[in-house]
């Protein structure tokens, strides 16, 4: 079974008398452990998929399971539990908090799960060692290159150790040289077995990817193994 | 998910949100410290009010009950012409009340008039004169500081002696002691024999330091051969106060003569018919004060819940990433609700600190000192201002959908 399974499911807004279809009767299956990157231009609906996915957003229609939870009948505090979990955010703009050191970015979800100090930051500096960062834990994110807080985040997205990592255009605010270093950390975190899930539009980030889910007015277009 | 761990990265969380915004933090704060400290100077000054007024009626005492002809508290002019017709409490029935009473400890009949004493070429005008026996000792609350008061046998056989009070004492006799020397009082020369403690100022007219303490039957001979007595009766246990009261009125009614269908035509009294109207009064004022003081907390909590409201806007962002990492709505509640009770309570210790040496300059003027208990309730009051005025705002923030909260700029 599928660690992810989307069936017919619909999302639609209400923006003042109008109804708009973000997404229509999209069914879908990821099994654990694949690198999967979703394309689309702007308004296609794969930002929508995309928060779905996070459990950001529960769909209008249809039923949604990660890892086996019914996430489409969940309330917010279960769906806040089940993305502390299950998912770790890599977004375009890094979302760090400013006021915060690396170290204590890291350490965020782990206090939301309710781990214990110690614990706590033992697992957020083994953490940041794996994405080669242990020398720049004291520092705030305004002290730290693009590249730099890219990584801290995915610590932060690594350290609960969760079942997808999402990553919403996550070389977007980079420049080319380390945007493909972190294309390169995807591709040793996929080899290391964690299950990925790339939005983007940019071919070249989709390429490193084993498989690409084109979406297209709110539904998938193709959906093709590389 | 543990309480303890979310309220330590509460507290973690707006410590930086106020450093990193000192000045607006500062000036909310203020209207928080002004609030305090109007509030915790208020309750000062009552507090302060009330222990100066029990110090002063202290010295009435607690377990002696006044027998008079016009009772302490006359409500109405009906009830003062019905009083006026009532006799005399006469030195004779005084004497039959020391006799007939059990659960007295002393008896003292008290007559009182205003009169000029002399003691050279220095004199004290409208000075209370008052006529009793030994056991006003007792009776009276007073206490002798310099010499001795009378003893029964000086008091009844009606010696030329007096005792002072205070303020008498350092009026007539400015460089010498008092004790030893004569005065000249209503045309009689009296030895003092001793000097009172002086009792203080809230009294007023009814202090004992205006006083000069005779013996009766000196009274009778210089001033009034019937004098309208009121006396004082001590009772012998503070416990057993009603049941004094009760024997003391029925003694009264069988002296006087009173018909058991006719009211009393006398009044009893005691310290704690003036405690309860005071406390009437003080609880009115307090009540005023404390609403008024209090409006300056609200405004101050108005200020605090305007600023929160800009803190979780400003911050919208920070709490969508907060919601997609794991936060649960109680998380992001917990968390504007410590940084709104961290700023009030901030405001509160900074209150407090600043009151500290306001109140000890109205220390010069009464008994006024910052009690815990004023301390504890400035404290919990600028917590509370702070979780009911950082609720609404930290509601909204708790509610935010992360979706539109991580799309805001």
């Amino acid at each position: 079974m599928g660690l992810i399974r989307l069936q017919n499911i619909s999302r639609r807004y209400q923006m003042g008398t109008e109804t708009i279809h973000a997404l229509r009767d999209v069914s879908l299956e990821i099994e654990r452990g694949e690198y999967v990157a979703i394309m689309g231009p702007s308004g296609s609906g794969k930002s929508t998929l995309m928060n779905l996915i996070g459990c950001l957003d529960t769909p209008t229609d249809g039923a949604f399971e990660l890892n086996g939870n019914k996430v489409s009948e969940m309330d917010d505090n279960e769906l806040a539990e089940i993305r502390n979990r299950e998912i770790g955010f890599v977004f375009q703009s890094f979302n760090l908090l400013p006021r915060s050191s690396a170290l204590h970015n890291v350490e965020l979800p782990l206090i939301y799960s309710g781990m214990n100090a110690e614990e706590r930051r033992k697992v957020a500096l083994d953490t940041l060692e794996n994405v080669g960062l242990t020398d720049r834990m004291h520092h705030k994110p305004n002290e730290m290159s693009g590249g730099q807080r890219q990584r801290v985040a995915i610590a932060r997205a690594l350290v609960n150790k969760p079942s997808i990592i999402l990553a919403d255009e996550p070389t977007g605010n980079l420049d080319t040289r380390t945007g493909v270093e972190i294309m390169a950390l995807f591709a040793d975190l996929s080899r290391k077995g964690n299950t990925l899930i790339v939005v983007t539009h940019e071919e070249d980030v989709a390429k490193h990817a084993r498989r690409i889910l084109r979406i297209r007015d709110g539904q998938i277009a193709s959906d093709e193994k590389v | 998910m543990n309480f303890f761990v979310e309220l330590k990265e509460g507290l973690g969380i707006s410590w930086d949100a106020i450093r990193a915004n000192k000045l607006r933090s500062g000036l909310t704060t203020l209207g928080i410290i002004i609030g305090i400290v109007t509030v915790t100077l208020m309750g000062t000054a009552i507090d302060a009010f009330n222990r100066a007024f029990l110090q002063s009626v202290s010295a009435i005492g607690a377990d002696v009950l006044f027998v008079q002809r016009f009772g302490w508290f006359i409500d109405s002019d009906e009830e003062w012409v019905k009083a006026e017709r009532r006799p005399q409490i006469t030195l004779a029935q005084a004497r039959e009340v020391e006799r007939q009473m059990t659960l007295a400890q002393a008896v003292a009949p008290k007559a009182e008039t205003r009169a000029s004493v002399k003691y050279k070429n220095r004199s004290s005008n409208m000075v209370n004169v008052i006529g009793t026996t030994e056991q006003f000792l007792l009776t009276g609350g007073v206490i002798v500081v310099a010499g001795r008061f009378f003893t029964p046998g000086e008091a009844d056989g009606g010696r030329p002696l007096c005792v002072l009070g205070a303020n008498v004492a350092t009026n007539l006799f400015p460089d010498e002691p008092a004790v030893g020397n004569k005065i000249r009082l209503g045309g009689a020369a009296l030895e003092v024999i001793g000097v009172l403690e002086k009792q203080g100022e809230f009294m007023g007219p009814f202090s004992a330091d205006n006083e000069v303490i005779i013996p009766m039957q000196q009274f009778i001979t210089s001033f009034f051969a019937q004098p309208d007595v009121q006396i004082q009766v001590k009772v012998t246990d503070l416990r057993l106060l009603e049941d004094a009261k009760e024997e003391l009125r029925g003694v009264m009614r069988k002296i006087r003569h009173v018909a058991p269908a006719d009211e009393d035509n006398f009044g009893i009294d005691q310290q704690e018919m003036f405690i309860k109207l005071f406390n009437r009064v003080a609880g009115r004022i307090a009540a005023v004060g404390f609403f008024i003081t209090g409006l300056s907390l609200f405004v101050g909590g108005i200020g605090i819940m305007n600023i929160m409201f800009v803190s979780v806007a400003e911050r919208t962002r920070e709490i969508g990433i907060r919601k997609a990492i794991g936060a649960k709505r109680r998380t992001i509640l917990l968390q504007f609700l410590i940084e709104a009770a961290s700023i009030c309570l901030l405001g509160g210790l900074l209150g407090l600190a600043i009151a500290w040496p306001l109140t000890l300059v109205m220390g010069r003027f009464m008994p006024a000192r910052m009690s815990p208990f004023v301390v504890a309730i400035a404290l919990l009051v600028s917590l509370l201002t702070g979780v009911v005025s950082g609720f609404f705002p930290a509601w909204r923030a708790a509610r935010m959908n992360p979706v539109d909260a991580l799309r805001n700029e």
